[in-house]
């Protein structure tokens, strides 16, 4: 009988260097995430995979899964903390979807699908955001960025390049792109680039794509994020 | 035995393009379910200009200016329970737009300096709602009691959620369902 924990009650084999999601989902138990990615080194900010592992709370993408932890995923109370997360990042950024490329293939707004949000309820912060339309092929839309620094691992591992970083703090974080105008247009990324296809919302989009995909075909329209991520078709 | 008494429902749409209504109209053969069981106040489909005593109000659009605060205060006072429809109630949607722009820019491009208007002027009407300095989501006016996503939301998720109410339950929508364009 191979190491296990269990999540919610249920037993969940784990590996040595595994952390619990990664654990759950090679055993096809969803846990809500925004900020991880399979390809990349977790980061544990979004805080959206938070978890009670043996009463303590957690980031569920960098916990190690230890053998004999006690971890509560989908209980009431967790759910509701990923809610207001959620909302409050609706009501932080400008999150359109009627007038948004990536509706129907956005993680942010598939999750809050599964979450069952119908109103983002706080105030509506309206922020004043740049749209950099500078690239020939690829757009970025700091409306839409919710922060995950996806980009920014993907421009340094996969690509080698440190297109993005994150700067500034706390309200005043924001994406910065590494060229002496700061303009997207004017920095190495191209379009056959990992950083241009990671983002898990509509900031970074390529060019010429938008409604493409017709409404009841698009990536989350027939199967929710969970059937996704269960199916193993997540990103 | 008494017949049960008939729900009354108002409906309106401020800062909004109607699109929610046609949807409405979308619920096709449920529609004579529903007028079995409701009767409209104030909607585009009557011509009362204010609402009486509701059970129900849905909102349609978010707040643009002075007359949809007025109306909206209205809607709460009269309703029982209120209800933001669709993706403009609830976070100002399309309309709310220009909330990352000036409105003083706004009204001045529009009516005065756009290339065709040899001698524009602002409207200053006293009749004319005056327009508020940005559009705003229904519930930072008044107290929503839920809200029904989508740009417009589903015939399917509008039906689903007016016999939830009719029955006496908040509104339900499986995650399959939910949309939010």
């Amino acid at each position: 009988m191979s190491d296990s924990f269990t999540l919610d009650g249920r037993a969940i084999p784990c590996a040595p260097g595994q952390s619990i999601l990664q654990a759950a989902s090679a055993a096809g138990v969803f846990i809500p995430h925004l900020c991880f990615h399979p390809e990349f080194r977790p980061q544990g900010s979004c805080k959206l995979c938070t978890v009670r592992a043996s009463g303590r709370l957690g980031s569920a993408c960098t916990l190690p899964a230890t053998p004999g932890l006690s971890v509560e995923s989908d209980t009431a109370e967790l759910n509701a903390r990923r809610r207001v997360l959620l909302q409050l990042l609706f009501v932080e950024g400008n999150h359109f979807c009627p007038a948004c490329e990536k509706s129907g293939d956005c993680l942010l707004q598939a999750t809050a699908y599964a979450l069952k949000i119908l109103t983002p309820e706080f105030v509506q912060f309206y922020p004043h955001r740049a749209v950099d339309a500078s690239h020939p092929d690829i757009l970025l839309d700091m409306n839409r960025c919710i922060l995950c620094g996806l980009c920014v691992e993907a421009s340094h591992r996969a690509d080698g390049k440190d297109v993005f970083a994150l700067a500034g703090r706390g309200l005043h974080s924001h994406i910065v792109v590494n060229s002496a105008s700061g303009r997207l247009g004017d920095s190495t990324l191209t379009a056959t680039d990992r950083a241009a296809h990671i983002c898990p919302v509509g900031a970074i989009l390529p060019k010429r794509q938008g409604f493409h995909t017709p409404i009841g075909e698009r990536k989350y329209d027939h199967k929710t994020v969970a059937e996704q991520e269960i199916a193993g078709e997540s990103e | 035995m008494t017949t049960p008494r008939k729900l009354r429902i108002a409906t309106v749409s401020l800062a909004g393009c109607f699109g929610c209504h046609m949807s409405l109209l979308d619920i096709d053969e449920h529609l004579l379910e529903l007028l079995g069981q409701v009767e409209l106040d104030r909607s585009p489909f009557t011509d009362i200009k204010l609402p009486g005593p509701c059970d129900i109000g849905l909102v349609e659009g978010g707040v643009c200016n002075a007359e949809n605060v007025e109306v909206l205060r209205a809607f709460r006072q009269s309703c029982k329970l209120l209800v933001a429809v669709g993706a403009c109630a609830i976070n100002g949607g399309l309309p709310a737009q220009r909330n990352m722009i000036p409105l003083t820019e706004i009204l001045e491009e529009v009516y005065h300096t756009s290339p065709g208007l040899a001698h524009g002027l602002i409207p200053n009407d006293p009749e004319l709602p005056l327009p508020l300095d940005k559009v705003y989501p229904l519930h930072e006016i008044v107290r929503i009691d839920y809200s029904i996503p989508g740009c417009p939301p589903s015939a399917h998720n509008l039906w689903q959620a007016l016999s939830d109410l009719l029955a006496g339950r908040p509104p339900e929508l499986d995650q399959h369902w939910i949309r939010y364009d």
